[in-house]
């Protein structure tokens, strides 16, 4: 970045207004608030599709849905959620605060940055729409396999098998050219004096995603595209009377899905201790053990895979490494959580909205960080698996630990991003009642799964009908709270008390030197970190 | 903060739970096995050492909030970064304990159980096959007295009481009962082979402490050893299609004696019915019988009504193949005969040659072809089917 170019473009010239704006636009804020508004907007397509689910399990007896639609939904319902909601709303934050973080104009490959965010509207249609289609009778329905696709049965599926598969391959297209952009960025265009260990821990999170991305995403689209040609071009990969074994896919798949949960959660771990810093007045704790343990955890999430089907059968000692392997994943977090609540000890504590998200996170995923930790057991997981109980654990992690991370980034950077300061009332308000009904909505999921609720299934015996009772009218409080971040969102973007450039009395970074909300070309002169 | 006391309050209650074996709706049901006995045992332990070491965490985290606020003027410690040698020590302090528990506290108890758990062969004094269908079970008795008794178990749940919008007052056992129960003799290590038909399912009985994929085209293997007499009931636990709900797992347990005498009334009831094969039938014998069958098996994908649920589930109202001719000219059946396509299935129609016997096959053929709006007018004897399958 010559000097000379920056300068050429610090007007406002060259950009179109209106929608062309936002469809040739190669700037970092713009594609940033673009991944964070289709993130938002998904957010609610795949709870509307839960809240069926808990509306249908409200009470036994099938009352509003077929089990063919109650199999669509669940499976959709994951698909949209990790795919076109928490991703593309961690990539958003990347976009948005990585140049900002690391003193640079914009990201380095701002083309293939437009290009990564263009594929993801198209993936949600082709994810949606034979959906959508079979609402109105045609077609036989998007895949209801869950979105894990397990063959036989995605074999045997209808045509919105090929929909899911093809939406799988733009997602992961669209995923790893955001990562190739992210760690040329990261790599190429940090401040001078910023080395590597003094980056921001956001930028860390997301430097090892980007790996993780980059290694099993492609192992997905082989997976999807052997099941694809099983399915129409007479291959037998998966298929035991070709010679081909089903449990095949289960391998391949949760070696990508198993990274996948700390792809959704370590950009997460980047930004908490970032807010904890900030509400503590008080510079994060440990920030070398926080970066290797991140690198350890990163390591260790492609070798344990094997634990999401222990019951699928395997020899003993593939069974006690997989075991051990996974349970060791809670010493480096072990770490983390260490590091976290010292930063906060002897801080000088506020809570205003992100704070209080930040910290009801990490008692949240502790939960499903230590309930991961007891599912790694064999004999127990024999019990645990595919029953509630899982389902609860997982939501403890990819709702608590992932989205309500997300909300949290969003209430600490919604000011720099817009220059306005958000209702605190508000999201105050959001923040207990996204915490309580969360913990209603969930906590009798254990005791169903303790109980012997298996998952997916549309209607149950009598002996499950209190939780399920629980359950359903706490996620209709859950879903109906978000409007409160909806609303708070778009009131602080079209106004509100003006923010200062530092916004937080106690954060600090580049992204804080510069004014509410940034110039369209973030640092025009590069800054020098000492 | 009251979010953090409620939070605190409900893990309390829920550890306090773990402890109260009384009340198995907080936990595991009774364990019926020693597989299942170890389960809950290892489930109680971890939960309690997770259960402290969320508490102990929580407190001290707690205290920090309330202790340590710019409210109350708390002014923030020395604001530089400890030295690397200091950091590291302290780090190393939650690595250490958690190594602690993990390999020594957890993983010891943990080796044990998964060596239990997998060995199926030792002592085992009996060996049964299920097989998992799209959505029923099928039990196979391998070997001893018992050998060659095999029988299909549906759900038996009154066809109206599943249906959407049904208001009634629902059984007991409402999705978790069935027609043909699984009966195991009390105190018998029995080796169980699991293996599909068409896609994954998971047999699946909470009290006995096992699950285990059913893979089609390939053998898994667990054990079950029910130390109390008594009915068990599970469910299919691996999604499997649309009647993935539908498909439960009922177990008797009995006493040797009550078994051997079991096994004896099975046989003869399975003989019968075979000899029954051989016996030349009426049509409308075989319609009574087939509408039986047809309604057990056949009616979640073709409706009641023959009409089909399209395009995945083609009516059989009308339709070429169950109103087309099922044997050729030299007497042998015809490939994509109505005949074919039961014996053999074709794409999601699975084959009901190994799920029904030949006079269940005869009779819902000769069904589906003289009712359902379908009047062919022909009759398919047991013998023809007998004849057919080799």
């Amino acid at each position: 970045m010559s000097t000379t170019t920056v300068a050429h473009h610090e007007e406002h010239h060259d950009h179109p207004a209106g929608i062309m704006r936002w469809l040739t636009t190669t700037n970092h804020k713009d594609i940033g608030t673009m991944y964070l508004t289709f993130s938002l907007i998904m957010f609610f397509v795949g709870g509307s599709m839960i809240l069926a689910i808990r509306a249908e399990l409200f009470q036994p007896g099938l009352q509003l849905l077929n089990p063919e639609f109650f199999n669509q939904l669940i499976g959709v319902h994951a698909l949209v959620m990790i795919f076109a909601a928490l991703m593309p709303a961690a990539t958003g934050f990347a976009n948005w605060m990585i140049p900002l973080q690391i003193g640079a104009p914009d990201m380095a490959l701002p083309r293939l940055n437009n290009w990564g965010f263009w594929l993801l509207p198209p993936s949600a249609i082709l994810l949606t729409l034979p959906f959508t289609l079979a609402l109105f009778g045609i077609g036989d329905g998007a895949l209801a396999t869950g979105w894990t696709f397990y063959p036989p049965l995605s074999v045997q599926g209808g045509i919105g098998v090929d929909f899911a598969i093809f939406a799988v391959h733009l997602l992961g297209i669209s995923s790893v050219l955001g990562s190739i952009n992210i760690i040329v960025t990261l790599f190429n265009m940090r401040a001078p004096g910023m080395t590597l260990m003094k980056m921001p821990m956001f930028a860390w999170g997301w430097l090892i995603t980007a790996f993780l991305l980059i290694a099993t995403i492609p192992v997905l689209a082989g997976a999807v595209t052997m099941l694809l040609t099983d399915r129409h071009f007479g291959t037998h990969f998966f298929d035991a009377a070709g010679g081909g074994d089903p449990i095949m896919f289960q391998h391949l798949f949760w070696f990508f899905g198993h990274p996948e949960v700390y792809i959704l959660l370590l950009p997460v771990w980047g930004f908490i201790p970032q807010i904890l810093e900030t509400f503590s007045r008080k510079p994060m704790y440990g920030y070398k053990a926080q970066v290797y343990s991140l690198w350890a955890i990163g390591a260790l999430a492609v070798v344990v895979w094997a634990h999401h089907f222990f019951t699928a059968g395997m020899p003993v000692p593939a069974l006690l490494y997989f075991m051990y392997s996974t349970m060791a994943i809670s010493l480096p977090l072990a770490v983390l959580f260490f590091c976290w609540i010292k930063t906060m000890w002897k801080g000088s504590m506020s809570f205003e909205t992100p704070m209080l998200f930040a910290v009801g996170w990490i008692i949240l995923f502790g939960i499903g960080g230590l309930t991961g930790l007891v599912l790694a057991d064999v004999a127990a997981d024999a019990q645990y698996h595919n029953s509630y109980f899982v389902v609860a654990h997982f939501h403890y992690t990819l709702f608590a630990g992932g989205i309500m991370g997300i909300m949290a980034g969003t209430y600490y950077w919604l000011p720099k991003m817009t220059g306005h300061m958000y209702s605190e009332k508000l999201g105050k308000l959001h923040f207990w009642l996204t915490a309580i009904s969360f913990n209603l909505t969930f906590i009798p999921q254990f005791f169903l799964g303790l109980a012997g609720m298996p998952r997916r299934i549309p209607d149950y015996a009598l002996q499950f009908a209190e939780f399920n009772m629980i359950s359903s009218i706490a996620a209709f409080v859950l879903g109906f709270s978000q409007l409160l971040f909806v609303y708070n969102i778009v009131s602080c973007a079209r106004g509100g008390k003006k923010a200062t450039d530092q916004v937080w009395e106690g954060a600090k970074g580049l992204e804080w030197t510069l004014p509410s909300p940034p110039p369209y070309h973030s640092f025009t002169e590069q800054p020098t970190v000492k | 903060m009251q979010g953090f006391r409620k939070i605190g309050l409900g893990v309390l209650a829920m550890l306090a739970s773990l402890n109260a074996y009384a009340d198995y709706s907080w936990n595991f049901p009774l364990p019926a096995t020693p597989m299942a006995l170890d389960t809950l045992h290892v489930h109680n332990k971890f939960m309690t050492i997770t259960g402290i070491i969320f508490i102990v965490v929580l407190a001290i985290m707690i205290y920090s909030i309330f202790a340590h606020r710019k409210s109350k003027s708390y002014k923030p410690v020395a604001d530089k970064a400890p030295s690397t040698a200091v950091e590291i020590f302290w780090t190393l302090i939650p690595f250490a304990i958690l190594l602690l528990i993990d390999f020594v506290i957890m993983g010891i108890p943990a080796y044990h159980s998964v060596i239990m758990m997998e060995d199926t062969r030792d002592k085992a004094t009996m060996v049964i096959k299920i097989t998992g269908s799209q959505w029923r079970w099928q039990y196979e008795y391998m070997d001893g007295d018992a050998k060659g008794i095999k029988f299909v178990s549906n759900l038996s749940t009154p066809k109206e009481q599943t249906e959407k919008g049904f208001q009634g007052v629902k059984d007991a056992d409402y999705l978790l009962e069935v027609d043909n129960r699984l009966v195991l003799p009390v105190g018998e290590k029995v080796r169980v082979l699991m293996t599909a038909t068409d896609v994954l399912h998971n047999w699946w009985v909470p009290q006995f402490g096992s699950s285990r994929v059913a893979v089609p085209g390939f053998l898994r293997e667990t054990w079950v050893q029910v130390d109390r007499a008594g009915t068990y009931r599970g469910q299919c636990k691996e999604l499997c299609g649309k009647g993935h709900g539908y498909m439960p797992i009922v177990v008797d347990a009995v006493p040797m004696e009550e078994f051997k005498v079991w096994v004896a009334a099975k046989k003869e009831e399975l003989s019968k019915a075979s000899a029954g094969a051989d016996k030349e039938w009426t049509k409308e014998d075989l319609v009574a019988t087939g509408k039986g069958v047809y309604e057990k098996n056949c009616a979640v994908c073709h409706q009641v009504s023959g009409a089909g649920l399209p395009p995945a589930f083609p009516a059989l109202t009308g339709s070429k193949i169950a109103n087309g001719p099922i044997f050729g000219a030299d007497g042998k059946y015809l490939k994509d005969s109505h005949l074919d396509r039961v014996l053999n299935g074709v794409r999601v129609m699975p084959s009901w040659k190994a799920l029904l016997n030949d006079t269940e096959i005869a009779a819902v053929i000769t069904y589906e072809r003289n009712a359902l709006g379908n009047s062919v007018g022909d009759v398919l004897q047991p013998a023809q089917v007998k004849a057919a399958r080799q």
